[in-house]
């Protein structure tokens, strides 16, 4: 019999694995995975501003989060630095500033691991309603803003030249990153956001044949890696988050395997005919 | 919004030169949209300015010049898609665009068939993507992923998703790369029958002067600057175009062998034919050959040399044959 924390455990990962799913197919077509991380390393600096303010730690970690987003933003706009080197100096500054922060309040102590790598296993009720409350939140709003997303995912000119607003659907999605950061931090914790937003839309890719498809896949796929992850880490004991990492890879490593394989235009695959 | 105002730091009038006021003065009623003295600068350099020209419904015009003359970017100005420094652009209210930019690369991990590529922008009935995608020949790709697709059959893709949305106006940047030279026929002519079907207007960029010939009502050559412009139709319907039709080069000397009377110098300035320097490039400053140069023919419609800009602002669009 399984135990309670466990099975909320479950409910709490499933319902972030779904929601992250559609948010990653876009953070890979954008080619923004490092800027993932950005974010989800500032989310660090967000706690330590939560304890020394007193505020609500995910409210803080999504203000930190979307501050962080917008201000790459507007150092893009400047100009200068390449965006690489921005998020480089950003990403690592956040999480830097983060610790120093905490080592500085000396009457506060906190367990540093579980925020790096998340622990699933303490989940309550209340992280679940946040966590499928938030969810149904981020995905109805993917939904309305998906055209337009989509559009300038494409070609921002495109959408510009043709009414669809590249700039607000943008600045909306960086929000429902930070969003998304923010609940997601206390399950798979800072350092492994991203990986969980991208290795099961990466996997979904190859067996998609269009953007809503490989949304819903990505979301099929990272809750099957939540479930094998956390069974695999009662089994072998070994740590929640970093197991379900593991668990989507080895999804993610099966589907390069060649079986079944079916060549690009649809039909079945076929080898190309040898020499003679 | 319709309408992007004039910045407070626009280049002065020049209204008073008879030889400026063609650009707004033929944007009738029927101007989709209207540039006026538009100028863009990035980086303290301006890639293009005084910038006057419209396109009205039913209108190819076609803009022309060498690589690096502001092509793309008065097309993106014209759109939208980049924010006039000086000058300004006024579209009418509600003014639907079909836009085909010069690059476009799809991510590989972007799923995305032709069928889907279609309604990219805004939801369409089956019939009118089938409809669009026979019009381009490529209806038999409508379920092939984009990224496999050929550089031309892309180029066609992308017309097809720019047409199926019925736009007022159609803005081309070099649709016909990567096409083969029977291809480019056949996207011409059916760019041509679009624009007879639906009267959209048509802005094209195009490096293929031959082309530009057959189907332009209005040529405008840029070079950082409006060069000169004019109606390319008189020689396009002279027999002896008929007769060349198919050799390039005859015909681009036909149309367009115009010289530059000046050069554009690295510091910005610009060096005129007749010794002078300025910080600008307008053909009304005085400098140029088509105000100061003795003409050695006389300007008429027939000449299509260009330079007979003062002849032709006097021609309702209407009054041109558009056969």
């Amino acid at each position: 019999m399984l135990d309670d924390f466990f099975i909320r455990a479950l409910i709490a990962g499933v319902g972030l694995a779904i929601t992250v799913g559609p948010l990653g197919c876009f953070v890979v077509w954008r080619r923004m995975a490092y800027f993932g991380d950005t974010m989800a390393h500032s989310a660090l600096l967000g706690v330590a501003l939560s304890l020394l303010l007193d505020l609500n730690l995910m409210v803080s970690v999504f203000i930190v989060a979307a501050m962080v987003s917008l201000l790459l933003l507007a150092l893009q706009k400047r100009g200068g630095l390449s965006t690489d080197a921005l998020l480089g100096i950003l990403s690592h500054s956040a999480l830097s500033i983060g610790l120093v922060i905490v080592a500085f309040m000396t009457w506060v102590r906190i367990d540093l691991v579980g925020f790096l790598f998340g622990d699933i296993l303490a989940v309550s009720e209340a992280d679940i309603d946040i966590v499928w409350g938030g969810g149904i939140l981020v995905l109805m709003a993917l939904v309305m803003l998906w055209r337009p997303l989509l559009a300038s995912t494409v070609n921002p000119e495109i959408a510009e030249a043709e009414g669809l607003n590249p700039e607000r659907s943008r600045l909306f999605f960086m929000l429902l990153m930070a969003l998304v950061i923010a609940i997601a931090m206390k399950i798979v914790g800072i350092l492994l956001i991203t990986s969980l937003l991208i290795i099961p839309a990466a996997t979904a890719r190859r067996f998609s044949a269009s953007p809503e498809i490989m949304a819903v896949f990505a979301s099929l796929i990272g809750a099957v890696s939540v479930v094998g992850g956390l069974f695999g880490s009662l089994h072998f004991d070994t740590p929640s988050g970093p197991s379900i990492v593991v668990a989507a890879l080895v999804i993610f490593v099966l589907s390069l395997l060649p079986i079944g394989r079916r060549s690009r235009d649809g039909t079945p695959y076929s080898p190309p005919e040898g020499h003679h | 919004m319709s309408e992007t105002d004039a910045h407070s730091h626009a280049a002065p009038s020049r209204t008073g030169a008879p030889a400026r006021s063609d650009g707004p003065a033929r944007a009738g009623r029927d101007a989709l949209v209207t540039l006026r003295e538009v100028g863009i600068r990035r980086s303290g350099r301006w890639l293009v300015r005084g910038v006057d020209f419209s396109v009205s419904r039913g209108e190819i015009v076609t803009l022309i010049g060498p690589n690096g003359s502001g092509k793309s970017t008065t097309a993106k100005t014209a759109i939208g898609v980049m924010k006039p420094d000086e000058g300004r652009v006024d579209k009418i209210g509600g003014l639907k665009v079909g836009y085909v930019p010069q690059k476009l690369a799809i991510d590989w991990t972007l799923p995305l068939t032709v069928e889907r590529l279609m309604t990219l922008t805004g939801p369409l009935k089956r019939a009118e993507i089938a409809e669009a995608l026979s019009s381009t020949g490529i209806l038999h790709l409508a379920r092939a992923e984009v990224q496999h697709l050929s550089g031309g059959e892309f180029q066609r893709a992308l017309l097809a998703r720019a047409i199926a949305r019925r736009p007022d106006l159609l803005v081309l940047d070099e649709p016909v790369q990567g096409v083969d030279f029977s291809g480019e026929i056949a996207l011409y002519d059916l760019i041509k029958t679009i624009r007879n079907r639906t009267g959209c207007g048509i802005l094209l960029i195009s490096h293929d002067l031959h082309v530009v010939m057959a189907e332009t009502d209005t040529v405008i050559c840029l070079n950082g600057h409006v060069c000169c412009r004019g109606t390319p139709q008189a020689v396009s319907q002279s027999p002896e175009y008929q007769r060349l039709f198919g050799v390039k080069a005859a015909q681009t000397l036909a149309v367009y062998n115009h010289d530059h009377d000046h050069t554009h110098l690295p510091d910005g300035r610009v060096l005129h034919a007749d010794g002078s320097l300025t910080d600008h490039c307008h053909p009304d400053d005085g400098h140029h050959a088509e105000d100061t140069a003795a003409p050695d023919h006389v300007h008429d419609e027939s000449c299509g040399c260009g330079h007979n800009q003062i002849r032709l602002k006097r021609l309702e669009p209407g009054k041109r044959d558009r056969a």
